[in-house]
């Protein structure tokens, strides 16, 4: 028998762009458990629905998450469409997803990014970020924001995309696809990459399941779930197969959101071809009441929305759970029995985003 | 066993295109025309009602009826474009350019020309909710 220790990790680490903190109990180099804790940058928001009327607290929402704040804005409102009985005009629905599906190649693409810099190789993520810039120049063109977008609006969308501009975002995304196909056969073909990545941190479909991952960690494991498929916003027209991997690893992980890649760049292609010409939003009057649940396919995962309304214009209660909340007891099996070196790596695998997590 | 050769491609790439940044502070970045920058308004159709006020979530404008001046703090502006939603005679839009950082928060504030018609007025609503210019809490 080794050396036993405890070595805390985080909340500050060189590799950690956001705040968990991980008890590491080692035994020698070998991760025996590991115990996480949050909590270090708890903000508040969902309690800010007693200061903020319902209408207020869409830009709230929007702030819950840079990465994913179209998703979280959007949530809100599908939320509040669903106790209101509001129908959104069709367009708004493919535009919706067009953004959300841009989101998902923004979040992809700094995952990729986060996970180069995470083994060291600074050249690959500086690429990775090079073509996610041409994204967030997409958003501003189209929303005017880079990373909180400000378009959702309870009963739809507030700014048009005119058909003019998805043709030239449709032209701009197929120039990008060979990049990106160019890049990331680095991450899938690349020696030095897959030597990092192939077979660290296994967690078979049933562990998956066992302890409730979500999105592409569950996606890399074999299992089946994506929320897309239930048919929110536009997806219910859209052509698309869930994208899993059985080889449960890192790579696998790599491999899945690299696969949505391309996935979203077609999804946008579809709806780009699909539009409708209707209104964008409808007008919404009087006070909500009721009760809704919600839940969305981000890039990390499955988010989950539960607002409560009690006829006043502030809400009861407004609770999200994010997809990294429920990926962190996945993240401490994958990291049982793990290298103490590969432990960055792994955290990074479920693409955590500690922010919103703790809100 | 993965191939060497993806990277060195790109390395071979990199070595023979341009920098994909740009020298910043030489050459200058041209914003989409939808970039939210900062609020504008078009003092001439201001009716002084205070709905961007009441509807700002950080509570950063400021309507003052009695002095007709409409001011708002900039730094506690979220760029979020409800009030440009909530102004009832669309007077207040977002543009580019952002605005610049600086030692202290500072209010902008413009005269409104606006007279209320005479014989219909109100005393009406001039009492300001504590929201103001105070940062967000
Ligand atoms: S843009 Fe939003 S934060 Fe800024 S003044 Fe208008 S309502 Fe307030
Ligand atoms: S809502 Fe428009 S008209 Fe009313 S005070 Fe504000 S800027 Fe003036």
């Amino acid at each position: 028998m080794g050396n036993r220790s405890i070595v805390p990790y985080g909340p500050q680490h060189p590799v950690l762009p956001e705040p968990i903190h991980l008890d590491l109990v080692l035994e020698d180099e070998k991760v025996l458990a590991a115990i996480p804790s949050i909590g270090f940058i708890h903000r508040g928001l969902e309690s800010l629905t007693g200061k903020k009327d319902f209408n207020e607290m869409v830009y709230v929402a929007e702030r819950i998450c840079g990465i994913c704040s179209f998703m979280h804005g959007m949530s809100y409102c599908m939320a509040l469409e669903d106790i209101m009985n509001v129908e959104v005009p069709r367009r708004a629905d493919y535009l919706r997803t067009i953004w959300a599906e841009m989101s998902r190649l923004h979040s992809h693409l700094l995952w990729l990014g986060l996970l180069a810099d995470g083994f060291g190789f600074e050249s690959l993520f500086m690429h990775s970020w090079r073509l996610r810039e041409k994204i967030l120049d997409m958003f501003e063109a189209s929303t005017g924001g880079r990373v909180i977008f400000s378009v959702n609006t309870i009963g739809g969308v507030l700014k048009d995309m005119p058909n003019d501009m998805l043709k030239d975002f449709v032209r701009q995304l197929d120039d990008m696809e060979k990049e990106i196909r160019e890049t990331t056969s680095i991450f899938l073909d690349d020696y030095t990459v897959k030597s990092r990545l192939v077979d660290v941190g296994i967690i078979t479909g049933e562990d998956a399941i066992r302890r409730g991952a979500v999105g592409p960690m569950m996606r890399a494991s074999g299992i089946n779930v994506d929320m897309r498929k239930n048919g929110y916003a536009a997806y219910n027209d859209i052509d698309f197969e869930v994208i899993t991997s059985n080889k449960c690893d890192s790579y696998a992980r790599c491999e899945v959101r690299i696969g949505e890649l391309f996935q979203s760049i077609d999804i946008i292609r579809q709806c780009v071809a699909k539009i409708p010409d209707t209104e964008i939003n409808t007008k919404v009057t009087g006070m909500p009441n009721g009760e809704s649940f919600i839940r969305v396919e981000q890039p990390r995962g499955e988010a989950f929305y539960h607002v409560r309304a009690n006829g006043t214009k502030f809400l009861d209660r407004f609770r999200v759970r994010t997809p990294t909340f429920a990926n962190i007891p996945a993240l401490t099996q994958t990291l049982q029995g793990c290298q103490y070196g590969d432990v960055p790596l792994l955290v990074l695998t479920i693409d955590p985003c500690i922010s919103c997590t703790e809100r | 066993m993965g191939q060497i050769l993806p990277f060195t491609k790109q390395v071979l790439k990199n070595l023979f295109s341009e920098p994909a940044t740009t020298q910043y502070p030489f050459v200058q970045r041209e914003y989409p025309e939808r970039t939210r920058g900062h609020v504008d308004i078009n003092k001439d159709q201001c009716i002084l009602c205070g709905m961007c006020m009441r509807s700002c979530p950080p509570g950063a404008i400021k309507v003052d009826r009695a002095a007709k001046t409409w001011t708002i703090n900039r730094f506690d502006c979220i760029q979020c474009g409800y009030c440009t939603e909530k102004c009832p005679k669309k007077c207040l839009s977002i543009t580019p350019g952002y605005q610049e950082p600086g030692p202290e928060k500072f209010n902008y504030s413009v005269e409104v020309p606006y007279e209320p018609p005479k014989p219909a007025a109100k005393p009406a609503a001039a009492t300001a909710p504590a929201g103001g210019t105070k940062p967000e809490a």
